[in-house]
């Protein structure tokens, strides 16, 4: 198949599931519409990606063909008066911030790694701490360009009447290939972040002072310490962050260490998930009391390491990021706490914000109000999966979601309880367009 | 050079490697000019630059094979004024067999990898010594070090850009201007599209860019992109021909 090539062993983010794709890379838009037509001619099943920065399967199409976009990463168009820019859908959110800085603007959203291609933020509507305010990254989007495997190519705004637009924020890729994205940014008096960390003892400390704090401030995200246990169950760092009113508007240029290889396993156990638990915390902004600092090490501690996912070693790990109704959330969440201690296998990371009342515009979009829970386990195979198993029972019963970008093993009536709208997202999924979840999810 | 913007001509434009130099060029605040035959795709990598801080962007039509270089240099000159850096980054790959056997294509080959950018850096040399200052940069391959049966027609038009640029060097010395071939390995692009890449002998435009970016202000005449290929050239051209005829290159 022209402009495929036969690549094996490709990984998501999680690095537990590896398959065999045709895969193609453009250099230029004008290359898509050839390369979606051969793809769903050829196999069936073609995939646009980005920079696959999502753990699990949905960005993955085994077997299938798949359009990596990175390299369609140009800016087409930014007007400091609207605050309206407009680049192709490979741009990653490190370049837009490269570009928007310096200029006086930021992402009205973002995620916690800027190594994300702006349609990958479309297709999974992703979230950042400040979605209490702000909502998710699908409310900034104000046009997109869609091009479909039948040839026809799509302008579609906000106010689009088809349930296409809907469809596609959040829609894992499958209503299309998106080109362009044309997104609003927020401006800003300096790249640097006042932000506040204020500790807490336990769960219920947690939801009091994020509730009593969260609306005064544009940023909040809470650190809990997964091997607490008993009293301390759920103890943790809340921490709340504006941008700062005045300072220099400095683009951050670090680049940090890589991890060159897979980590044997035996590096990784309770010693050292607590050491990168403590690393992670500090190399943050989450020392208690007031600080200020530079933007990227607020949102993006992880990017200082690239290619950290291997230190989870050659069998990758689960990502599980959950979202509770706020009327469930505080017993749900204390019983997932307890069931991961009780397991003793820890997780380098959990993170914990609420979510605000601000309505997601996609069909699938992950976010509603609500609280939202992510972990990281290395994977061991069925054990893990098996304490995953406890966690989903507990979001079951809450009433609960889950988020694919995060999970390649989400079970398909776990999807189909949490998203309601998965029936009439569907009749907008392109016919010559699949993925591994999509697949995993009609079975 | 900090007061006002170096001025830069980019010839193959739409080069998976030009581009990224171009990047780097445009966050300097360069003025650049894009010349090549795809207006479109050019129009589109001059958006970009805008936004990536350069400090003009002009495109220019130009078909490298079938345009005369110097009456095309001259019409870039009457429009543009002069130029402080001058980059040829385009070429074809071609393929070995069907140019074994057919000469247009084998023609094809030498043309947009020999003839063309020979005549073009001659036409530049011309003003750069007239001015007394000026860098060219030139993209050659460590596929011109030496021929091997995978590529030869290709490689052969690479080794005599790289003479000619040697030459043109050996001219300039003492005299101001600057004349660079820089020789890539193995670079993930879109003239590669087809091959499997990864391992240590694949580069990105990324390494490379930052290698042809600063040929243009200091170094020998002749970089390879990542340096260490100098090396590895070295001993390739040393391997005597009845051990190289047994390997599978
Ligand atoms: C360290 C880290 C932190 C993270 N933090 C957060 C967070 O705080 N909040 C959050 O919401 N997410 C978070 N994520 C997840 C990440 O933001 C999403 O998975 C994001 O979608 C990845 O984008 P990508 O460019 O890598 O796309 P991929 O992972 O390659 O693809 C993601 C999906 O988008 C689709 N897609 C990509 N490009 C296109 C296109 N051009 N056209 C059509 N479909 C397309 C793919 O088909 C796939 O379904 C985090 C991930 C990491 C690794
Ligand atoms: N990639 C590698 O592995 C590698 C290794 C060693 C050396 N190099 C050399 O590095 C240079 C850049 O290569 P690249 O990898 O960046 O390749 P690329 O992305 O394929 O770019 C080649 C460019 O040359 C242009 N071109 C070819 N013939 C032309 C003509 N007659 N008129 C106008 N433009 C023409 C093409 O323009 P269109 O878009 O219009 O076709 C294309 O933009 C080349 O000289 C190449 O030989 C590359």
């Amino acid at each position: 198949m022209t402009g495929f090539v036969d690549t094996d062993q490709l990984v998501s983010w999680g690095r537990v599931l590896r398959a065999r794709h045709d895969l193609a890379r453009p250099a230029f838009l004008d290359e898509l519409p050839a390369l979606l037509h051969a793809g769903a001619a050829s196999t069936g099943k073609v995939l646009a990606g980005g920079l696959r920065r999502s753990y699990g399967d949905s960005c993955l199409n085994a077997d299938g063909a798949l359009i990596d976009v990175s390299a369609l990463d140009r800016f087409i168009a930014f007007d400091p008066a609207t605050r309206l820019l407009t680049a192709e859908a490979g741009v990653s959110l490190a370049q837009v911030l490269a570009c928007a800085i310096p200029r006086g603007f930021f992402l009205p959203v973002t995620p916690g790694t800027k190594f994300v291609t702006l349609g990958g933020a479309v297709a999974n509507d992703v979230h950042g701490k400040n979605h209490h305010g702000a909502g998710t990254f699908g409310r900034w989007v104000r046009a997109l360009t869609l091009l479909r495997s039948d040839g026809s190519h799509r302008e579609l705004t906000p106010e689009d009447e088809s349930g296409l637009f809907a469809a596609t924020i959040g829609g894992l890729g499958l209503t299309g290939v998106i080109a362009t994205v044309t997104v609003e940014l927020q401006p800003i008096s300096s790249s640097h972040m006042a932000t506040e960390t204020i500790p807490f003892a336990n769960l219920g400390e947690f939801f009091r002072l994020a509730r009593d704090s969260d609306a005064a401030h544009a940023y909040s995200v809470a650190w809990i310490d997964c091997l607490a246990s008993g009293d301390d169950l759920g103890r943790g760092l809340l921490t709340l962050a504006d941008h700062a009113a005045e300072g220099p508007l400095e683009v951050a240029g670090r680049q940090g260490p890589s991890i060159p290889f897979d980590f044997p396993e035996i590096a990784l156990n309770r010693y050292s998930i607590a050491a990168f638990n403590r690393l992670y915390h500090y190399a943050g902004a989450a020392k208690a009391g007031r600080r200020v600092v530079s933007y990227d090490p607020y949102f993006y501690p992880l990017d200082a390491i690239r290619n950290w996912n291997r230190l989870y070693g050659r069998r990758g790990m689960y990502q599980y990021q959950s979202l509770v109704p706020p009327e469930a959330a505080p017993e749900a969440t204390r019983e997932m706490l307890r069931t991961i201690a009780r397991a003793g296998t820890g997780s380098f990371l959990a993170v914990l914000k609420t979510f605000g009342a601000v309505a997601s515009p996609g069909l699938l979009s992950f976010p509603r109000e609500g609280t939202t829970l992510a972990l990281d386990f290395p994977n061991r195979g069925p054990e893990t999966l098996a304490l995953l198993s406890r966690l989903d029972a507990i979001v079951r019963e809450a009433k609960g979601r889950l988020y694919p970008a995060k999970d390649g093993r989400l079970p398909p009536d776990l999807f189909h309880a949490g998203y309601p709208a998965a029936e009439r997202f569907a009749q907008h999924v392109d016919p010559g367009i699949s993925s591994s979840f999509w697949r995993r999810m009609q079975s | 050079m900090s007061h006002s913007p170096l001025r830069v001509l980019i010839l193959g434009a739409t080069s998976g490697i030009a581009e990224v130099t171009a990047r780097l060029y445009a966050a300097e605040g360069a003025r650049l000019v894009l010349a090549g035959r795809n207006a479109a795709r050019l129009q589109a990598i001059a958006a970009d630059l805008r936004l990536r801080g350069a400090s003009a962007v002009d495109i220019a039509q130009i078909d490298f094979v079938r345009d005369d270089a110097r009456q095309a240099w001259l019409g870039l000159l009457a429009t543009h004024g002069a130029f402080d850096h001058v980059l040829i980054a385009y070429g074809v790959l071609g393929d070995q067999p069907t140019a074994e056997q057919d000469s247009a294509a084998a023609e094809s080959i030498m043309a947009a990898n020999f003839t063309s950018p020979a005549q073009w850096s001659l036409a530049v040399a011309e003003d750069f010594e007239r001015r007394g200052s000026g860098s060219l940069v030139v993209l050659g391959s460590v596929a011109g070090d030496r021929g091997r049966r995978a590529n030869y027609v290709y490689g052969a038009a690479k080794a005599g850009i790289a003479a000619l640029i040697e030459g043109i060097a050996h001219r300039f010395a003492g005299k101001g201007p600057r004349a660079v071939v820089v020789k890539p390995g193995p670079t993930d692009t879109p003239m590669t599209a087809g091959m499997k890449k990864g391992g240590p002998l694949w580069a990105t435009a990324e390494q490379v860019a930052v290698i042809v970016r600063r040929a243009a202000d200091k170094g020998g005449p002749v970089q390879y992109a990542p340096a260490r290929w100098r090396l590895v050239m070295l001993i390739v051209r040393l391997i005597p021909s009845a051990i190289f005829n047994k390997m599978n290159l």
